[in-house]
């Protein structure tokens, strides 16, 4: 009794050939086909690229502002008026254990400021005054653009130093020695100009002054309407709690405290619901694209039964064909894939460069591109592998 | 009974029916021994290219038994009966059948790929195979760079390269003007002298008369069967 005859076996290396060889005598129809993917796949990789970026640029942001400054601002008294804090809290707040620095501004809502004296009134700008204490630019971490900062003689004469928008707004560009401003009806000289202050963006409108120039050329003297506080990192909570009744312990309810870099990172959580479409978007044009792979791999099969008829009658079984198809919509889709991952990084790389960000695409997206790709692939290919499978030999070689 | 002194091929009483009432083969009985040419001659539509499936075991009869190489090919499965095509039976068509975009020597070497033979020797076995065709100078040349001659020679050699016990070829000459048939004829010629089993199917009897056996079929049925003088 001789033993029936056992098929061989295909090494993996010898399937891919296979399918390399079919998509290469076809290049176009691959380009085009894996297109759909690559574009889905790049959608995607892009806009988790971007969205990452983003926030390893605010994480960057956080770290080098300080997570630990807490604002402490008069809310509305019980009347609805706005209050005021009492001149004291500065000190009070200073007493509290865990407090780095603390440091205060008061707005001088009367005191306009115009770029020179011939601008009618109203036009003011919408640019605030404040008067400010000298060690403000470390507390709030505020940085020069160009001049110099108040010290305590600039702080007692017509001095100003403008916010990074108000500069703007103004047209002052940098700082020379005679360049002048009309605030509160009066000149003021331009010593400095801020860069823009992330953790304390109400600044950035700002025209800053000394406290005790405004007492002597503005005749005000001002209230007290922000406490900033830099705590010990590890201590802000508690200083949060102790913050308002420290600052007003008269009207606690009419201190409002928030911490400023939670502002800056429910900004960005708010950028989710946005990325969360463009995923969606992606995920669509995946879809279009595996349909494009199947359609593709349909079509391959009816143009080449006469292949799959020769292939059998050389030996090949149906497990064998059906392997080599599989084999060719997966590769087929693992390209688009691959490409749309290049893609979807050049488009994050480029986009980060272009908004100063660091360009982070996550290990996972490249990994969870390649898997979709491979799952899409499968799929696509599954009916036509089948199909090539079960095509009877005779039959296709009949055809020729 | 030893195997090699059993015929490779034993139809008996075989019919193959298609759908609709029509009777490819009717009660068909033949044997080929090893090592013979055999020629099976008639009209279009007189069942030959039904016998060159069966005997190839890529149809199956409706009726009869059919024994390739000492196996009985209504006990095989699908998957055992291409193990069988793979090893044992070569095929030969018309239109050649070879992978365009791919070198001689790899539409070979694709010969050998469902037997198991690992790549280096696959090449080996498929450049030994070309030389023994005449093409050692067209290893590396694509279907498209080759005369129709040579594409025969080539699908020849892909059918050879196993080494199989059963060659079918399909009017082989049927798509090559006469000079390159000639030269096709004479290859299959050389390759029996060789030792090879060959059956060619051809409605040319004058192809079929350079063969040492004719089978002759008219409407599915062997009508003659006979063995030239002096061979």
């Amino acid at each position: 009794m001789t033993t029936s005859p056992r098929p061989g076996r295909l090494s993996p290396r010898d399937v891919l050939r296979l399918a390399g060889y079919a998509l290469r005598a076809r290049p176009l129809r691959v380009v085009l086909s894996a297109l759909g993917i690559a574009i889905g796949i790049a959608a995607m990789v892009a806009v988790v690229g971007t969205s990452t970026s983003s926030r390893a640029e605010l994480n960057r942001l956080l770290d080098s502002l300080g997570t630990n400054l807490l604002t402490a601002g008069p809310g509305l008294t019980l009347f609805g008026e706005e209050a005021t804090l009492p001149d004291e809290s500065v000190a009070m707040i200073r007493r509290i254990a865990s407090v780095e620095s603390v440091t205060a501004i008061g707005q001088l809502p009367d005191a306009k400021v115009y770029r020179t004296n011939r601008i009618p009134t109203p036009q003011s700008g919408g640019i605030g005054t404040y008067a400010v204490r000298t060690d403000l630019l470390e507390t709030v971490g505020a940085t020069l653009a160009s001049g110099t900062w108040l010290n305590d003689a600039t702080a007692q004469y017509p001095a100003v130093v403008l916010g990074a928008r108000t500069a703007e707004r103004l047209g002052v560009g940098a700082v020379n020695e005679d360049m002048q401003i009309w605030l509160g009806g009066r000149w003021f000289t331009v010593i400095g100009i801020l860069n823009p202050v992330p953790l304390a963006p109400e600044l950035d409108l700002g025209a800053l002054i000394g406290w005790q120039a405004g007492r002597r050329y503005l005749g005000v003297d001002a209230q007290i309407t922000t406490v900033y506080t830099r705590t010990d990192p590890h201590a802000v909570e508690a200083v949060r709690d102790l913050l308002a009744r420290t600052a007003n312990p008269a009207q606690p309810n009419e201190v409002d405290v928030s911490r400023p870099s939670d502002a800056l990172a429910a900004q960005a959580a708010a950028n989710t619901t946005f990325t969360g479409l463009l995923l969606g978007l992606g995920a669509v044009a995946l879809l279009v694209g595996g349909i494009g792979v199947a359609n593709t791999m349909v079509i391959s099969v009816l143009e080449r039964r006469a292949e799959i008829g020769l292939r059998r009658s050389l030996g090949a079984t149906r497990e064998h064909i059906r392997t080599q198809f599989l084999t060719e919509s997966l590769l087929l889709s693992v390209l688009g894939g691959g490409a749309g991952i290049v893609l979807g990084s050049a488009v994050t790389a480029i986009y980060a460069t272009l908004q100063g960000w660091p360009t982070v695409v996550p290990a996972w997206v490249a990994a969870g591109g390649i898997t979709a790709t491979m799952i899409i692939g499968g799929v696509a290919g599954l009916y036509p592998a089948i199909r090539a499978a079960n095509v009877a030999p005779t039959e296709a070689l009949a055809t020729t | 009974m030893s195997r090699s002194a059993a015929p490779i091929v034993t139809l008996r009483g075989v019919g193959r029916d298609y759908p609709g009432g029509v009777a490819a083969l009717r009660d068909v009985d033949l044997d080929i021994d090893r090592g013979q040419l055999v020629a099976i001659v008639g009209p279009s539509g007189s069942g030959k290219s039904t016998m060159l499936n069966v005997m190839g075991t890529l149809d199956r009869p409706s009726a009869g038994q059919v024994v390739i190489d000492g196996f009985d090919v209504a006990e095989l499965s699908d998957r055992e009966l291409s193990a069988l095509r793979a090893r044992q039976i070569g095929f030969v068509f018309q239109h050649f059948h070879l992978a365009p975009g791919v070198s001689a020597l790899e539409n070979v070497a694709d010969g050998l790929l469902y037997t198991g033979a690992g790549l280096r020797e696959r090449r080996e076995r498929a450049e030994a195979a070309l030389r023994r065709v005449e093409l050692g100078h067209r290893l590396t040349h694509r279907p498209h760079e080759l005369s129709g001659g040579e594409k025969q020679r080539t699908a020849i050699a892909r059918a050879v390269v196993r080494e199989p016990a059963l060659l079918l070829a399909d009017e082989p000459t049927g798509a090559l003007d006469s000079h390159s048939g000639e030269g096709v004829m004479r290859l299959l010629l050389d390759l029996h002298q060789t030792g090879t089993t060959i059956v060619v199917i051809t409605h040319e009897p004058v192809v079929a008369s350079h063969l040492p056996r004719q089978v002759s079929m008219l409407d599915g049925q062997v009508v003659d069967d006979r063995m030239a003088v002096g061979l």
